[in-house]
């Protein structure tokens, strides 16, 4: 095999810089945008029927553009913010831009299947709109916010693969460019090996977490 | 006339002082006309109950006395204060002064039972230690305490709408609504949660506004009752007299249907056969 251990794990921790780091800003950035589709919608808690539909409008666009290809669009604006166009970090950029409409729908199929008897009861009581965000959408949907983040940590891994073209290395680079490009079909089902075992690990702690946190 | 129509007969009630005063109040949904011209006021500690069928703006109404809708015309008054053109902060400080408990209980799944009768005071921004206290003493007015940590999930009916009812009692409010608390309930529970509701009514003087489609309710708590049809007021007085002498056409039906609801509900004395319980 044309590969070590060394380089393995170097590629292992690259693949987990890149998801780990996009998933978590996609995270904290789809989560807020996902509660103002939600709330902006025609049944909403404010409905806004605008700013709904130029929101809706931008996550269908970029959800539309096939990775690879928002890889290579996205190079200038990953040079605006991360100072280079190449490597494992100017990779997180075009792969956080994926991962935030991805999560963010995944989210707002979640908020909207609580119940709408618990926002009714919240205000009831005098809540303001947000304290409906903060004490009812986002703890009881809660299980499906937690199983919809793995199933996009999921979706980056897989995303993370392309993430080569511009140098960020990984472990779908290392497939690809030793086991794929050289015929060294070792390589490649080491690797494939890798990554059912990350797959499967991340889908397993999620899963305990989702149980751990369901209460219906 | 049923018996049970004498069981309730008020006799410390204020009628000095309306806690609620709705005047005219109209409101339609594009076409459609779901409140016409309501008016009624509910003095300090009556229990109201509002009858109609599905459809009749039972819940229409009573989501405008808690701002939850809103209505195109008329006036409402809660305590002597116009709430008819509040803002949606105003209602909020509002809604604080009023209680509501639903059908289908509406308790936050994430939450034990103590975090649900604590919610109103967190809202009202009440501390931590004093909100537990309370939600304590109210879990022990309605007969839980041993259930404060649970789950709702691991709850009865019955027990959800007892949650329910201490929830709706943590702001100490002015005034309940019960938006058929009773209907996703077996006939017992109803008769226990209706029995609570009633101490609760007599020993703290509580104003209630209980909307249901069933007669039977109406008649075990209310002291006035209004009924309702296409969102009209067909008839309001007294329950004794509206049950004992109705006059409008569709109280005599809501009448009828209850007593063949009585009768399917199991127990037709006439067919009982004799000894059975000997």
């Amino acid at each position: 095999m044309a590969i070590s251990l060394d380089d393995l794990l170097t590629a292992l921790w690259q693949t987990l810089e890149m998801v780990g780091v996009s998933s978590v800003i996609a995270a904290l950035l789809g989560l807020p945008l996902a509660l103002v589709m939600v709330a902006t919608s025609r049944r909403g808690i404010a409905p806004q029927g605008a700013i709904n539909m130029a929101l809706s409008a931008v996550v269908n666009a970029i959800r539309s553009v096939p990775f690879i290809i928002l890889l290579v669009a996205l190079i200038p604006v990953t040079r605006l913010i991360a100072g280079t166009s190449i490597g494992t970090e100017a990779a997180i950029v075009p792969l956080t831009i994926a991962a935030t409409p991805y999560f963010a729908r995944i989210v707002e199929v979640s908020l909207r299947e609580v119940d709408g008897g618990l926002i009714e009861a919240v205000r009831a009581m005098g809540g303001s709109r947000l304290a409906v965000m903060r004490e009812v959408l986002i703890p009881e949907a809660l299980p499906g916010l937690i199983a919809g983040f793995v199933v996009t940590l999921v979706t980056m891994i897989g995303a993370s693969a392309m993430a080569g073209v511009v140098g960020a290395g990984g472990l779908g680079d290392l497939a690809i460019r030793y086991g794929y490009d050289e015929f060294d079909t070792g390589v490649i089902i080491v690797v494939v090996a890798v990554l059912i075992a990350l797959v499967a690990g991340v889908q397993f702690l999620g899963d305990r977490l989702v149980v751990r946190v369901d209460h219906r | 006339m049923d018996q049970t129509v004498l069981d309730w007969q008020p006799d410390h009630r204020d009628q000095s002082a309306p806690v609620l005063r709705v005047g005219k109040v109209s409101r339609r949904f594009g076409g459609v006309t779901a409140l016409d011209d309501i008016s009624f006021t509910l003095g300090a500690g009556q229990v109201l109950g509002i009858i109609g069928r599905s459809g009749a703006g039972k819940s229409t109404l009573i989501r405008c006395l808690n701002g939850l809708e809103r209505p195109d015309a008329g006036r409402i008054e809660i305590e002597g204060r116009d709430v008819t053109n509040l803002s949606e902060r105003g209602w909020q400080k509002e809604r604080q002064r009023i209680g509501m408990i639903f059908q289908h209980f509406n308790l936050l799944s994430t939450r034990t039972v103590i975090q649900n009768v604590a919610l109103p005071l967190k809202l009202a921004g009440v501390a931590k230690a004093e909100r537990l206290a309370r939600a304590t003493a109210l879990l022990d007015l309605v007969g839980l305490a041993d259930k404060a940590h649970a789950y709702p999930a691991h709850l009865s009916g019955g027990q959800k709408q007892r949650v329910g009812i201490a929830r709706a009692l943590a702001s100490d409010p002015a005034l309940l609504l019960c938006d058929e608390a009773t209907s996703a309930l077996d006939p017992e529970t109803t008769l226990s949660i209706l029995a609570l509701l009633r101490r609760i009514n007599e020993e703290m003087g509580l104003t209630i506004v209980l909307i249901t489609h069933e007669m039977n309710v109406a008649r075990r708590i209310a002291d006035r009752v209004l009924v309702l049809a296409d969102g009209r007021v067909a008839e309001e007085g007294p329950v004794r007299e509206v049950l004992m002498a109705p006059r409008a056409e569709e109280t005599r039906q809501l009448l009828a249907a209850a007593s063949l609801g009585f009768e399917d509900a199991g127990r037709p004395v006439r067919e009982v056969p004799h000894g059975h319980f000997a």
